[in-house]
């Protein structure tokens, strides 16, 4: 195995400067005790962490996208498990348009379908509703699950489900005790990938959310472009930390470059 | 293979009307939206015209602005495949426990949420942040960074730099290190190697990064929003002003349409590109 030379190290420092820098910045400025936005030097503080509490705002919209993203991944989940299964499994007529269709939010801008569901809500009526939003983040994140299903599902040995079959079980048996639990892993880093991607949405929430139902990432970008004091660094922290626990999580569990990578 | 002809269109089904109803409508009503005039007082009419493409394409207004919109999402593709597939590289040749530890800390950032990150650099590139203070040692601000390109250019690299090392690092994957080693006890000079063997295998990982990064950084929205102000408009923030403030909506989805369009223009012509090189491969 070659190394790599001093030049290569030094580059690849400056690199991980640059990514983890605005993330440390953030995390220092979350404990000022000033009013302003300084990286604190000799006191910490917890005030603007307090200040969150005090601001209903935040809390609010905290507990709209916790909720969102639940409802939303299990949802998500719901439709894109058969749907693998179906893709998988079958050849049928308008396999491969239905594909393209399940996938087609990946390479269509979060900012089109924003003002696509925008007109759709506004001339049905259901501007500003929980139920429609949550519909939107199931189009936007059923393209991850899926194709994490969809990769479960290829990789999987058959037999031991064409052995239950041969045995007598019903085919929903043999999906509830063999192809689910040996799917799971995938299935639920798909769940969660959702869960993320969900939580972490803004440019098409950004459309059709309404005062009651903000989610925190438009919420937070309301406020940022409003006023900036040390409580957005506060939040910031907090959703930095809730993401780096996440992430370790799924790093033990399943290993997160195989799902954020793909698997080869 | 298939049992039933109908079990798949069962399974398929929910996800199917979910689909047709939440993407393909909502995007036949945008289009049709386009077309519909409107009236500063009266608002939607239900006449059709092309006018807002029509202005869209000739006012210079838009035009400044689909223009920066293209520059700026080039120079970022382009600085994120000058950082991106060296840091890949490097990460391919590194040792088993730091190798997974810096690839978690480049695709890391991707779980936190873009306000996030942009906040992040509105206070590092601020008057009085980092940057500046480090500047202002070297003698060289302050400078004004906070609301001008380069704010926006940096903080889009910075959001899809791992969009542009995950494919690299999995183009490089599947290159077996020995055939490096081998060109080179062959005679072959470090950089020879590096461009005959390790360069076919990368470019295709960076065509496709590249890809995903100019699209992403063309409709991007968070950024220019907190980091160019209001005076620093693309394609996303223009949309979203023309609904929200303007409330000209014919005329944000017009806008919308183009963008769409121009992304799908690319994605063809990359899959063109990708065929191409396939074709050349195979001799």
């Amino acid at each position: 195995m070659q190394k790599n030379g001093p030049l290569a190290l030094l580059f690849h420092t400056a690199v991980i400067a640059f990514v983890l820098a605005p993330l440390v910045v953030i995390c220092l400025v979350a404990f000022t005790p000033e009013n302003t936005l300084t990286i604190p030097t000799t006191r910490f503080s917890l005030r603007w962490f307090r200040a969150i509490l005090d601001y209903p705002d935040f809390i609010t919209a905290f507990g709209n996208s916790l909720w969102l993203a639940t409802i939303a991944a299990t949802l998500s989940v719901a439709i894109a498990v058969p749907s693998a299964l179906a893709i998988d499994r079958y050849r049928f007529f308008g396999r491969d348009a239905l594909n393209a269709l399940f996938l087609s939010p990946l390479i269509i801008p979060h900012l089109v379908l924003g003002v696509a569901f925008l007109r759709l809500f506004a001339l049905i009526g259901v501007t500003g509703s929980f139920t429609w939003l949550v519909l939107t983040h199931v189009i936007v994140i059923t393209p991850y699950v899926l194709r994490l299903v969809i990769a479960a599902l290829s990789g999987l040995d058959r037999s031991a489900e064409q052995a239950a079959m041969t045995l007598g079980a019903s085919r929903w048996t043999v999906f509830r005790r063999i192809t689910l639990p040996m799917i799971l892993p995938g299935v639920t880093g798909g769940w969660l990938l959702a869960f993320i991607n969900s939580f972490d949405e803004l440019t098409m929430s950004i459309f059709v959310t309404s005062p009651a139902t903000v989610t925190l990432p438009v919420r937070m970008y309301m406020y940022a472009t409003e006023s900036i004091d040390p409580m957005m660094a506060a939040v910031s922290a907090l959703m930095i930390a809730l993401t780096a626990i996440a992430m370790l999580v799924l790093d033990r569990v399943f290993g997160l470059d195989k799902i954020l990578v793909g698997e080869k | 293979m298939s049992r039933s002809p109908a079990a798949p269109w069962l399974l398929v089904s929910p996800g199917a009307v979910l689909f047709l109803g939440l993407v393909l409508v909502p995007l036949v009503l945008t289009v049709i939206l386009s077309f519909l005039t409107y009236n500063y007082d009266t608002g939607i009419g239900d006449s059709y015209t092309l006018a807002h493409y029509g202005r869209v394409l000739s006012d210079s207004y838009y035009l400044e602005i689909f223009w920066r919109t293209l520059r700026l999402a080039f120079l970022t593709t382009l600085l994120c495949a000058l950082i991106g597939a060296p840091e890949a590289y490097i990460l391919s040749r590194m040792r088993s426990p730091w190798r997974s530890i810096f690839l978690l800390v480049i695709i890391g950032p991707l779980l936190v949420s873009v306000v996030v990150r942009a906040f992040g650099w509105s206070m590092l590139l601020g008057s009085t942040g980092l940057v500046n203070a480090a500047l202002g040692v070297l003698a060289l601000g302050p400078v004004r960074l906070l609301y001008t390109e380069t704010a926006i250019v940096i903080a889009l690299v910075h959001v899809m730099l791992p969009f542009m090392v995950i494919p690299v690092w999995t183009a490089l994957q599947k290159l077996d290190p020995m055939v490096e080693t081998a060109a080179w006890s062959l005679g072959a000079s470090r950089f020879a190697a590096l461009r005959r063997v390790v360069m076919p295998q990368v470019s295709i990982g960076l065509l496709s990064g590249s890809l995903i990064v100019f699209g992403l950084s063309a409709s991007a929205f968070a950024i220019p929003g907190l980091l160019g102000g209001r005076r620093l408009k693309m394609a996303a923030t223009l949309v979203y002003d023309e609904y929200m403030q303007e409330l000209n909506w014919p005329m944000g989805a017009a806008i919308a349409i183009i963008v769409l369009l121009a992304n799908l223009v690319i994605m063809l012509a990359y899959n063109r590109a990708v065929e191409a090189r396939a074709r050349r491969a195979l001799g």
